[in-house]
């Protein structure tokens, strides 16, 4: 099969609905927006975490604070691959003591995510941190899971499901690609523009 | 994938303008790192890094064994007076040595030009270069890239002057070429002595006259007076150098609004900078130390990030 079959599994619509859900979970969970702080991981987690953030704002009229993670230096399989484009690493809270949600748009092997709860640990000690995940797929190769999942979709390993978002790609689905031989299964490529934006002398 | 096209930096033409983009958008990053309360990444966890110093230096040193600290690499220093080549060892024979250690990256300084080119053919791991001889310092060049741009936003319409022995120095070698690259307008400001032998190699245009110069650039890099590589005095006297082309308050006063100095350190105080100049506000010597480290530490990421190509999720 070629990269040619793509099946949609999520609208805009229904990414609204799945975001929205779980705001409400979270502060169900939390009692209210208390001593939260987001933390998305580039580059459309953090994105969906600002739009979580939006979300509690106008249901609690409770700023919480939010953050960007760039986990490229704490991969495990640096070996293999090196991301060209790092991203900044914006906490702005103190970590010590709060409780972290973190916000990653697809979880699938796990890495990623323990890459992120070493990172967060670099900047002090947060009293609990939490996973919400907009997209579940599986095929998890480490003990971690969601706290919080938008939609659970079945699988298979060599297939990648990929979100685009409006803000960065013009559009906003989820979508299920089947990768090519020896390709890079992960998150979606920025998109050409805002790749060169990162190299652009 | 590898995020450079070269396993090594042995001179600043390994790369091109786009790759080092990329390592200079990576170093912000690590500068940012470099802020932390903790300053540890575990990215280069197992990794061996050999600074291999065969002619004194510290900040360059101190700067590399840091920056593979910082990455989690276990750093090794040798320098000449403690290794086999008093004993009289060659260098090819240190280097082989090394290898049979399994080091993955050898950073060498040496008197020798070419001596960074010489590893990279009888060694397995990555090299880079930290200075050789009178030829290359392509890790200076790339700090003193970081230091402008952070400064200035971009290299656009910028004109950097190199004042002093621009023939001597090797980190001239790296950064004429680099802003060339980049194409940014470069002018070398020296005593007919010291100006390079072939400018048009370098796309660098010549003047003796550092005063008619000074109120057009942006950036005033002085380059120390070496007097250790001066074989024949190539003027009468460093008081002479110090009142023609040393950088003092007059000139400072005559500078652009906005324009740096730089220098690469060490300074001789009293010969290319006068004490007001080199504590002046808008001299950037201590940022380009600040920044070695982080750039260094981008250098390595992707030097030896990204070796065989695993397709890992």
């Amino acid at each position: 099969m070629s990269t040619d079959s793509v099946v949609s599994i999520m609208d805009e619509r229904d990414i609204e609905r799945a975001l929205t859900r779980i705001t409400h979970e979270i502060l169900e969970f939390n009692k209210g927006a208390e001593g939260i702080a987001l933390v998305g991981i580039v580059t459309r987690g953090d994105i969906l975490a600002h739009r979580i953030a939006a979300n509690i704002e106008s249901i609690e009229q409770v700023r919480v604070p939010v953050g960007s993670l760039d986990i490229s230096f704490y991969r495990d399989d640096l070996a293999s691959r090196v991301s060209p484009e790092v991203h900044k690493t914006t906490l702005p809270f103190d970590v010590n003591g709060c409780t972290i949600i973190l916000v990653d748009d697809v979880l699938f092997t796990g890495r990623t995510i323990r890459a992120a709860l070493d990172a967060i640990m670099d900047y002090g000690r947060p009293s609990e941190i939490k996973l919400a995940v907009l997209v579940d797929r599986g095929h998890r190769e480490l003990p971690i899971r969601a706290d919080f999942v938008g939609k659970n979709v079945p699988s298979e390993a060599n297939q990648t499901v990929r979100l685009f978002l409006e803000a960065v790609d013009g559009r906003s689905a989820v979508e299920i690609w089947q990768a090519k031989p020896g390709e890079h299964i992960g998150s979606a490529p920025l998109p050409k523009s805002k790749t060169d934006e990162a190299v652009d002398l | 994938m590898s995020a450079l096209a070269t396993r090594h930096l042995l001179t600043i033409e390994d790369i091109t303008a786009q790759e080092i983009g990329t390592i200079l958008d990576i170093a912000t990053s690590f500068k940012e790192v470099n802020e932390r309360t903790i300053k540890k990444l575990p990215t280069l966890r197992g990794r061996t890094i050999i600074n291999l110093f065969l002619e004194p230096s510290t900040r360059t040193r101190t700067s590399f064994e840091i920056a593979a600290k910082r990455l989690s690499a276990d750093a090794v220093n040798m320098s000449g007076s403690a290794s086999a080549t008093v004993k009289g060892e060659s260098l090819v024979d240190t280097a082989k040595t090394l290898d049979a250690m399994d080091a993955d990256l050898v950073i060498i300084r040496h008197a020798m030009a070419g001596a960074p080119q010489i590893l990279a053919r009888c060694m397995r791991a990555s090299i880079i270069n930290g200075g050789d001889g009178k030829h290359q310092h392509p890790t200076q060049a790339l700090l003193d890239l970081f230091t402008i741009r952070e400064h200035f936003g971009s290299f656009e319409g910028l004109k950097v002057g190199i004042v002093g022995d621009v023939a001597h120095s090797r980190v001239a070698g790296s950064l004429l070429p680099a802003l060339k690259m980049l194409g940014v307008e470069t002018v070398a400001i020296a005593p007919p002595t010291l100006l390079p032998a072939r400018p048009d190699v370098f796309g660098v245009e010549t003047s003796t006259k550092l005063d008619e110069v000074l109120p057009t650039l942006d950036v005033i890099y002085m380059l120390r007076i070496q007097q250790e590589r001066l074989e024949r005095s190539p003027f009468p006297t460093l008081r002479e150098y110090a009142m023609l082309f040393g950088l003092n308050l007059a000139r400072l006063k005559n500078m652009k609004e906005n324009a740096i100095i730089m220098h690469p350190g060490p300074i001789n105080r009293g010969v290319e900078l006068s004490s007001d100049a080199a504590d002046a506000a808008n001299n950037l010597l201590l940022y380009q130390v600040n920044a070695g480290v982080a750039v260094r530490m981008a250098l390595m990421y992707v030097l030896l990030g990204g070796e065989s190509d695993g397709a890992i999720a």
